[in-house]
Order: C-alpha cells, then structure tokens, then sequence
C-alpha cells in the first residue's frame, strides 16, 4: 500500500487523469460492445508507428534544448530518403533499409545546419524550431512541385510533373515491418517487426546515452558550467543531440509511412510535431527531463487513449469528437509543461 | 557611411520585401489599378489586427500568437449577431462589445498562463492558441445547438448539431463598416469608416503610451527586475498588456470578418495568427520593438506580395500553385528569421 501511494506521488498529475480517462474508456467499450481485440490490434499498430518519432524528443530535451519542435525538419529527410528509394525502384525490406539509410545520411546534413542555427539562438529553441518547421515545410512544399522525380507512380498523372500528396506504397515498402512474423492472438493482432524495430530504436537510444557523448549529453542538459568544467564541449554536446534526434525522426517518418501505407507530402509533416511533444509529456517527461520510459509509456496511453476514443465516444456522441480531443489533450499537456517548469528547475 | 550601413541593417527586412515587391509585382503584370484597389481594401480591412500586436511586443511578451483567442471571441460574438439578425452597423456594434467582454475573460487568463511561463510566452502563447482552438472546436461543433441554442438552421450541419464550416454575413453584418462611407478615386473604391477606425486606433496607442500605464508597460518590457524594483506590480501589467492586446485582436477580426463577408468557422481565426505577426514582422518590427509604422508599411507590403505571388509564381514557374506555397514559406520564414535575430541578439545580450 505505501509502495503504491510513493508511486502515486511520484507519476504526474496530468498523466494519472489521462491514464484513469483511459480506463473508463475501456469500461464504456465493454458495455457498448465495441470489438475489444480489433481496438487492442490498432492500438499496438499505433503505438509501434508514433513510436520512433516520439522517441526523437528525447536527445533534444536531455541536452537542455527543450522538446524538438523542428520535427518536421528531419521529417523531410526522411521523405527524401524514402522518395529516392521508390524512384529507384525498390521493393520490400530493400526498399525500407535504403529509405532508413538514406534519409539517415540526409539528416545527418540537415541535423547538423539546424543544430548550427540553434546554437545561435540559445534560448529560443522551440519558437525557432517551430517556425523552421513550417518554413522547411513550406520550402519542400514548392520542391515537391519542382524536384525531378519521374516514377510515374509518384508523380501527377497529368503533365507528369510535381509529386503527388500521397503516394501509395504497396508496391515499394508498405507494411514491411508490420507484416514481418506477423502472427494473431485471440483475435489480436501484432505485428511483430514493427515492435521490435521500436523496440531496437529504444535500445540503440538507450545504449547510446550509456556511451561518452551520450554522458556528455545529460551532462550538458543538466549543468552545463558543470559539463565545461568536466571537459565537455556543450556546444558540440548540443550539435549531436540535435543531429541524432533529427536523424530518429527521418527514420521515424519511414516506419510511420510503412505502417501506414502511404508517404504523405507537402502540409502532412507539420501534423507531427504536437502529437509527439505530447506523447512524451504525457509520459511523464518535462522539457528539461525525459527518458525512455516516458517515450513507451506516453506512446502507449496517446495513441491508445486515441485509438478507442473513436468507436467508443461515437457511440455515445454524434461526430468525430476524437479530433477535438485530441487537439485539446495534446496542446493542454504541452501548455502544462511549458507553465511548470521554471519550478524544477529551479 | 557608417549610419547608412546601420540603417540597413536595421532595415534589412523591409528593404529587402520591397525589391521582392517590385519585381513579383513586375514579373506578374498585374494592373496597377486592380492591385492599387486590392491593397488599399486590404489596408483597410487588416491594419487594426496588426496594431492589436504592437503593445505585448513593447510590454516584452514578444510575439502574441495569443491574438488568435481575440479572434475566436469575435467569430463567436458574429455567430450570435448573425443568429439574432442584428443587421447593418448595430450588428457590428453589438458583435464588438460581446467579443471585446469575451476577450477580456480569455486575454486576463492568457496573461496568468503567460507570467507562469516568463521567458517562454511566444511558444506559450501560440500553444495556447493551439489549446483554445481545440475549445473552439468543441463549442462550435458539438455543443452550438445541442446545449447552446442557435436558431438559424441553415448554418447548422444536417443533424442540427455544430456549426457548418461556413457562416454567412451577407444580408447582415457584411461590409456594414465598408458600404458606410465609400470614396471612389476612379475605379479604386476606399473605405472610410474602417480606415477612419485605424487611425483611431494609432491616436490611441499614441497617447496609451503617455499615460502612467504605457509609461509601465514600456518600463516592464525594458526590464522586468528592475520595474519591480521601482513598485511595479509586472505581472499586473503584463496581463493588463494581453488583454488589451485581445481585445484589440476581436474588435479587429470584427473589422477583418465585415469586409471578407463569410465566416470560415474553423480557419478564419488559424490563419489571423500567422498572418498579422508575418506582416508586423515584415514591416520592420522585432520581438522586442515595434511601431504604428511598422504595423503600416508591413500590411502594405505583406500583401502586395500576397495579391500578386499566385500570378508571379505562374509567369515564373508554370504554376500557379508555387506561388502560393512560395507566399506561405514566405511568411513563415519571416517570422523564423526574426525569432532567430531575437534569438541571436538576447544571447548576446546574456554573454
């Protein structure tokens, strides 16, 4: 009992009521018979798909730069990465693995530029990471229409130039990871390779911030004089979390789109961002303090919160209230973060 | 020579959208007239939202993405002014007073939220933007003729619940302000009355910040220890600064709405946001300053690029389309480059 009310005291506030709203969801889904497995197969699918782009909060919030509001940035990268190896032409893990490891590169060269601009502006990271964002988005917005990709697949069928807003990618790499050692059970569906890969990027993550530069890192993030007096060069420290993390949201955008099914382009990355900044609130993370940890158990309660919201709450309102709900739980978390921190850290 | 270098640099951006003026303008081949008309209604019609930015900036909240709560005070207030048909300029009127009291409740609350996140407000503020949209949404599309009673069947979705993504002014409020006085100077048509609202508004921002209160507001936007240390109450001042701000923001969506004639119900007020700081920002204004001109030559500026970037894009490129999205990148890279120049200079500031 007293083990339960220390864990009590110590799992976020925000995070409890999520958790307890997501509870009550369940109940309601019993009693108005919505189909209990097919919820828990989308929500596994879901979480396995968010995952890695939420696990690319964690580099950015460790080093004391805030949560990546620049997703978007790697994101393009990881668009690009993906559009190349479909005009190339490749097909199934091929595809994928050339998709993860060109966009890798690309981001490596688009990380190190955006770490480089957020370096100059120390302090406003999240508002500048923000407005590269859009800008980024905008800019790719016009390449799309410009770049010279000719897989008829990809581009307008009329006038065969300009790519178009969704491709589909069946005949490349689509559901790759989650159709690898697929199995059921009970009417459950998981998808085996998606959750290892999420898995694996956790571990690799993990790993990482057990080796030197990852030390730095939470050095640097949670006393920078501190991590200078030690040897640590913070600005370098910084230029890594920010190229990893743009880096884990290229491949997060690829394994996203495989699960999905379709590569979404032009205004669709800049729908990315929040999601994922609240998912890792909601794990219990703060945008000075994150692990993990919160990247699973946020990922997990988010997407399931948003998985079953839909057939449940249709039954009992009319519409599609999740959208809203959505937007409210995730700006609400972020705003909460945002307004308590000062406290910690002081 | 040393002042003329200074005085490019602190220029830079407006100097640099006037040649991008010119030349989309040149290469575009609009008519002069059409476009002359164009920006003069469009000076007109979005002016008073981009002063409503001015005060936070010089209280040093920064950029208020906030404006965007104003702006959904002033769609909810035309709802109800539209459901009530209150027509002409008594509409305008009472859709003024309702989103101004709205606007004071929700601009008193932005500003608690913002003291809580000093140092944060410009990403605090555009999230709370965020946040209240998501409260928007929820009103106006579950629970306007569910809970809330709303008459006009016509702008409610089929099963009489929510709100249609569009809401009509015509036939009641729409250019009630526009059609009050109108000057035609050839075939260009000027609006008095809202153009007369503006400069009303300058005469007021003017003498605000003679009074004791603009004295304060400039005081805590300079430094925050140090007006607290000479007895001001900074966070009093800086809400009082929001709330002006927002209520600025609904009485100018009010104005912004009248002239366009429909209500986008779930993107009029997104895109005010982006809009209005984009064109402060390129009339020359900071983070940290701005003035009635900046807000002036902004508009002017800003949406000359605006009419003629779809056309320009088109000549150039073939397609129309590049020149919307060149126009939007453009409006969002005005405001990065910004940050970051507020960015670069307050780390300066800090070494």
């Amino acid at each position: 009992m007293d083990k339960l009310l220390e864990w009590l005291k110590r799992v976020d506030f925000p995070t409890l009521v999520i958790s307890l709203f997501l509870v009550a969801l369940f109940f309601v889904a019993i009693f108005v018979e919505v189909p209990i497995p097919s919820l828990l197969s989308d929500s596994i699918r879901r979480i396995g798909m968010n995952g890695v782009l939420v696990l690319a909060m964690v580099p950015t919030i460790r080093v004391g730069v805030g949560p990546n509001f620049g997703l978007p940035v790697g994101i393009i990268g990881g668009l690009l990465g993906a559009l190349i190896s479909m005009q190339l032409g490749l097909s199934g893990f091929l595809g994928f693995w050339v998709a993860v490891f060109l966009s890798a590169a690309i981001c490596v060269g688009i990380g190190l530029g955006y770490g480089w601009l957020l370096e100059k502006v120390r302090g406003q990271e999240m508002m500048v990471g923000t407005y590269m964002g859009y800008s980024i988005v905008a800019f790719m917005s016009i390449m799309w229409l410009m770049l010279p990709f000719t897989n008829p697949d990809m581009v307008w069928a009329i006038g065969g130039k300009g790519l178009r807003y969704t491709l589909t990618l069946d005949k490349y790499f689509g559901h790759v990871l989650n159709n690898f050692l697929k199995f059921k059970v009970g009417g459950v569906e998981v998808p085996t390779g998606l959750i290892l890969f999420f898995a694996g990027a956790c571990l690799l993550v993990y790993l990482f911030f057990r080796t030197k530069v990852g030390l730095a890192i939470d050095l640097v993030g949670q006393n920078e004089k501190y991590a200078i007096s030690s040897g640590v060069n913070p600005k370098r420290a910084r230029l890594v979390a920010v190229v990893l993390s743009t880096v884990i949201a290229g491949v997060g955008i690829i394994v996203y789109a495989q699960s999905y099914g379709f590569l979404q382009l032009y205004q669709a990355p800049l729908f990315m961002t929040f999601p994922a900044v609240a998912s890792i609130l909601i794990g219990g993370a703060s945008i000075r303090r994150a692990n993990i940890r919160n990247v699973v158990i946020g990922t997990v309660i988010f997407q399931t919160l948003l998985t079953i919201s839909l057939p449940v709450l249709s039954q009992v309102t009319r519409g599609d209230v999740t959208e809203v709900m959505r937007l409210i739980v995730s700006n609400g978390m972020i705003l909460y973060a945002l307004t308590r921190a000062p406290r910690e850290a002081g | 020579m040393e002042k003329l270098k200074k005085v490019l640099i602190s220029y830079a951006v407006p100097i640099f959208f006037s040649i991008l003026c010119v030349s989309a303008v040149l290469v575009a081949k609009i008519p002069p007239l059409f476009l002359a008309s164009e920006i003069v209604r469009r000076l007109s019609r979005n002016t008073f939202l981009v002063l409503s930015l001015i005060i936070p900036i010089v209280a040093g909240l920064g950029l208020n993405f906030g404006i965007v709560l104003g702006a959904m005070a002033a769609q909810a207030a035309l709802f109800f002014v539209v459901d009530w048909k209150i027509k002409g300029i008594p509409g305008v009127l009472v859709a003024c007073l309702m989103a101004s009291a709205i606007s004071v409740v929700l601009g008193w609350l932005a500003g608690l939220v913002l003291n809580k996140a000093k140092g944060r407000e410009m990403i605090t503020s555009m999230i709370l933007g965020f946040f209240a949209n998501g409260i928007y949404q929820l009103i106006f599309l579950f629970f306007v003729g569910s809970i809330i009673p709303y008459r006009t069947r016509q702008f409610l979705l089929p099963e009489g619940v929510g709100l249609r993504n569009m809401v009509d002014l015509y036939g009641t409020v729409a250019s009630a302000l526009n059609n009050a006085w109108v000057v035609r100077i050839g075939t260009i048509r000027v609006f008095i009355l809202p153009l007369l609202i503006v400069g009303v508004l300058c005469l007021f921002i003017t003498f605000l910040f003679k009074t004791k209160l603009g004295q304060d507001i400039r005081a805590v936007g300079q430094d925050m220890h140090i007006a607290e240390v000479a007895g001001i109450d900074v966070n009093k001042v800086r809400v009082i600064a929001i709330v002006i701000s927002t209520v600025l923001a609904a009485i100018g969506q009010v104005i912004y709405l009248q002239d366009i004639g429909t209500v986008n119900t779930y993107n009029s007020h997104e895109q005010i946001g982006l809009f209005s700081i984009a064109a402060l920002l390129v009339g020359g204004a900071t983070t940290r300053k701005a003035t009635i001109w900046n807000a002036i030559i902004g508009v002017l500026l800003f949406h000359t690029l605006f009419v003629v970037a779809p056309s320009a894009g088109n000549r150039l490129f073939g397609q129309p389309q590049v020149g919307e999205f060149f126009r939007e990148f453009l409006a969002y890279a005005v405001i990065a480059f910004a940050l970051a120049m507020h960015g670069w200079r307050t780390k300066r500031i800090l070494m």
